[in-house]
């Protein structure tokens, strides 16, 4: 090895921590590496606290805030107040009129017209989104692939409330026209908006499911004869099925809570009706439409926080449902988790 | 035989890849056609006037930059620590991270609306009611909706998404570089900050940017924690309201009492709505396209 | 004897979780002398390397029992600075694993993060000598500001060695360092860790009988977490005093 230069300014012959001299020459400072360890030591112990203490705020917080929903809404458990319960919210009769002379507080009109909006949604946008997905995953040229995915993105990045803005002022009318509806706006036209809104999930998931089967599924049936086609149609897709499955659930709980665009395209009634055709209300909307003109801690208020419980608590068992399908999604192609 | 068949699966599938194209391309189109019309500087830059058939929508601008900054600076930096901890510090195997990771998953999927009655509930009544009590002997301050609240109840809604984009991002960087970090005689926090979470930039990038867009263009969570629909002046308390694209954009299509004069002015603030989220999102997909092509290099 | 064993290993246990990995190991490891661990692979050889330096401590659920001295000092006392340890004692990994960063950044980390020296003149010095020491300078002189990603795997691996040098250790553990790289990379790196011999004291794991005769003074025989046999290379591969010893080094398996 050749000689080492001296370094001005330091300590030699340098020496290691064992006090013996260190193969190789001068260049450090027993000194203020000592200073230094003490000082990283320090650092490092500090900044572990300060983190975990930051984890500990998020994790509270996130758990707060289902306990807060719930706690405005708990009082009407064992309680009626202004003619609202929970147990009678499940009662006939089955209406929600929270401002009449005798107020009715029945969710199931709201529940049905949740479900009209959100299968009519999932009607019109699992099929294309699924298409759409095996033909970007299986079919598309490499090229094309890295333009759809970023298109589809933008379509999710386009905020509810211009979906909403487009449906009202634009699509209402031509639907109105072109179907002949008695009500310009309807559970369908409302339905159709919120595909908008799902048809990315569904999209994205199922993609990344079906890109997920790894490529020896897809040489295995090929090398045996088959077509693309067929391979993409009996290989593939059902090897993707669990994550197929999950991206449909997760639409499913997106559509769910959406609120901006069905506020503003459903027309906001109240009916109890399977007829699509006709204005409907659901869960979230009607917490949008109705918190604003409530009296803090009436009986209306707390009814609405119920509904953002019982939303908090449907999203969150689609969502753990999904994460569950994902999980069985990884097992099944990778046999590990 | 089969071939036919094959064809005509592959051609709904690029059917279907098509009308949703299409619809975004619609949306858009239509959107630019009926918006750049009033699309001037003068539109921007000044507040709106006769019952918002003319003037611009300027506040509106800046209340949406104002309480998505305010967002950002809240939930960003604390999102990427909690990250931090959650890929590097905590063990995977125990029961409280499941379980917190699990709670955060789901939170990301809560929707908006249940975030603005957490923001209502929580925020403005009871820590700003306290806040009032203590300090301003119950006179209403801070226990009424503000841009801070809102700003607040947006930063909790996203707080979730970041944590699990960056995240994602720490995991992924290589096993080996943190051991041969370590095995130089480097802390935790050395490896950390030198070598983990300089390789993991982009995806905090892309987490925040994702984050700042969403919270752009989300309207319920701030419906009742403090946004309006005209205010004479900008905020500049703490405690003042504010105006918001979304929000206006709401508004006018909903409770307008002339819609055709008011339609210009809508159709030109959804546009710059649109302009907004469309630069941020493309901003993340491109940083996302480029850290991927480095990672395969 | 006594003053010229760097490492003393005694009655070492070591767990993975519940399941036993290493049965009552003892080993002297003498120093400036290159003590090779050879053994069918799983036979715990990479585990009891990784225990001299506590790179162990980073998988949960790992436990130890024994002794494990580093010049007398007990390496898994609370009281034993983990970090410091860590210099002492480096590390070269099997796959090589230079950070993203440039080929001067990546020799200099070590010396940085430990705040060894500020002074620029004094990195400069550090880099080149080490750089030199792994057999690299005259090949990466002129891009030390190029990233070390463009190099290929011998010279990554060396890259690597450089790196462990700055921090200046006094035993550096090599956990397979060449069974990546092609045969005439792994010549280099067998001359170079001869060469190296000189300064510091060197265990390597190796699945490459023939490295472990050309290149080690003593070599230790893994079986099933078992340390079979110790001794002396020469007397090891040419009169091996274990069965299981020899019927290894004919190939009789593994």
């Amino acid at each position: 090895m050749k000689e080492a230069l001296p370094i001005p300014g330091v300590l030699k012959p340098s020496t290691g921590p064992s006090g013996r001299p260190l193969p190789g020459g001068e260049g450090v400072n027993p000194k203020s590496t000592l200073r230094s360890l003490r000082r990283r030591r320090i650092a490092d112990r500090l900044a572990e606290k300060l983190i975990f203490l930051f984890a500990l705020i998020a994790t509270t917080v996130i758990f707060l805030i289902f306990i807060y929903v719930v706690r405005e809404a708990l009082p009407l458990l064992w309680e009626t107040s202004e003619g609202a319960s929970i147990a009678g919210a499940f009662r006939p009769p089955y209406a929600w009129q929270p401002v009449s002379t005798s107020p009715r507080y029945s969710v199931i009109p709201l529940i049905v017209g949740t479900f009209k909006v959100t299968v009519i949604a999932m009607l019109i946008a699992t099929p294309l989104a699924l298409a759409a997905a095996l033909y970007t995953a299986e079919f598309a040229p490499f090229r094309l692939r890295e333009w759809i995915k970023p298109a589809i993105e933008l379509l999710a990045g386009i905020p509810s409330v211009v979906i909403g803005f487009f449906c009202l002022i634009v699509l209402a009318s031509w639907m109105q026209t072109a179907l002949g509806l008695d009500f310009r706006l309807n559970a369908l036209t409302a339905g159709l908006g919120l595909s908008l809104a799902i048809i990315p999930i569904i999209f994205t998931v199922s993609e990344d499911a079906l890109t997920a089967v790894p490529r020896h599924y897809r040489e295995a049936s090929l090398a045996l004869g088959a077509s693309k086609t067929q391979t993409a149609l009996r290989v593939v897709f059902p090897a993707a099925m669990p994550g197929v499955g999950a991206a449909m659930i997760l639409g499913f709980g997106r559509a769910v809570g959406e609120t901006m665009i069905v506020l503003m395209v459903s027309g906001n009634a109240s009916i109890l009706s399977l007829d699509p055709t006709l204005p409907v209300r659901t869960l979230a909307a009607t917490i949008a439409a109705e918190l604003g003109e409530v009296v803090f801690g009436g009986g209306h208020y707390r009814m609405l926080f119920f509904i953002g419980a019982l939303l908090f608590v449907i999203t969150s068992v689609l969502n753990w449902v999904g994460d569950r399908y994902n999980r069985r999604l990884r097992l099944k192609l990778f046999g590990s988790e | 035989m089969r071939k036919t068949v094959d064809r005509t699966v592959v051609l709904l599938c690029v059917a279907a890849t098509g009308l949703i194209l299409a619809m975004l391309a619609v949306i858009v189109a239509n959107v630019v056609r009926n918006g750049t019309a009033r699309l001037t500087w003068e539109f921007l830059t000044a507040a709106p006037e006769q019952g918002m058939t003319a003037g611009g929508i300027y506040p509106a601008i800046y209340g949406t930059v104002l309480s998505v900054l305010i967002m950002s600076a809240a939930a960003v930096p604390f999102g990427v620590v909690v990250a931090i901890y959650f890929a590097e510090y905590a063990r995977t195997s125990s029961r409280s991270y499941r379980w917190t990771r699990m709670a955060i998953n789901n939170l990301a999927g809560v929707p908006s609306i249940v975030f603005g009655l957490f923001g209502l509930g929580f925020f403005i009544q009871s820590i700003g009611g306290a806040f009032d009590r203590a300090l301003y002997g119950g006179q209403l301050v801070l226990g009424q909706p503000s841009i801070l609240w809102a700003s607040m109840t947006m930063a909790v809604m996203t707080l979730p998404v970041v944590i699990i984009t960056v995240e994602e991002t720490l995991r992924a960087v290589p096993r080996e570089y943190r051991e041969a970090s370590l095995a130089l005689g480097a802390t935790r926090l050395q490896t950390v900050a030198r070598v983990t979470l300089p390789q993991a930039w982009s995806g905090v990038m892309t987490g925040a940017i994702l984050a700042v867009s969403r919270g752009a263009g989300e309207v319920a969570p701030v419906l009742f924690t403090g946004v309006a629909y005209f205010l004479p002046l900008l905020p500049t308390r703490a405690n003042d309201q504010f105006m918001q694209l979304g929000y206006h954009i709401f508004v006018l299509s909903t409770q307008s009492t002339d819609v055709e004069a008011t339609k210009p002015l809508l159709y030109s603030t959804v546009l710059v709505l649109l302009v907004l989220t469309f630069c941020l999102n493309i901003t993340a997909i491109v940083i996302r396209n480029r850290m991927r092509r480095w990672a395969t290099r | 004897m006594g003053d010229s064993i760097k490492i003393n290993v005694s009655r070492m246990d070591f767990f993975y979780g519940g399941h036993q990995a290493l049965y009552n190991v003892d080993m002297q490891i003498r120093k400036h002398w290159i003590t090779a661990l050879i053994g069918p692979s799983g036979c715990g050889k990479s585990t009891f390397l990784r225990a001299l330096n506590r790179m162990n401590d980073l998988i949960p659920g790992v436990r130890l029992s024994g002794r494990v001295e580093l010049d007398g000092i007990d390496v898994y006392s609370p009281s034993t600075d983990v970090i410091q340890l860590r210099r002492r004692v480096g590390m070269i990994f099997q796959r090589s694993n230079p950070f993203p960063m440039t080929i001067y950044d990546n020799v200099a980390y070590g010396v940085r993060v430990n705040g060894l020296t500020k002074n620029r003149a004094a990195l400069d010095e550090i880099v080149e000598r080490t750089l030199r020491g792994a057999a690299l300078w005259e090949e990466v002189k002129d891009r030390l500001n190029k990233s070390a990603m463009g190099l290929s795997g011998g010279q990554q691996q060396r890259l690597c060695i450089a790196r462990a040098l700055a921090v200046e250790p006094e035993v550096l553990l090599m956990d397979e360092p060449a069974s990546a790289l092609d045969p005439i990379s792994t010549a280099k790196i067998e001359e170079l860790i001869y060469e190296l011999k000189r300064d510091y004291t060197i265990v390597i794991v190796t699945h490459n009988m023939q490295q472990a005769a050309r290149v080690s003074d003593e070599t230790g025989f893994f079986l099933n977490g078992r340390l079979v046999e110790f001794s002396e290379t020469r007397r090891l591969f040419t009169a091996p005093r274990n069965r299981e010893t020899e019927d290894y080094i004919t190939g009789r398996f593994g």
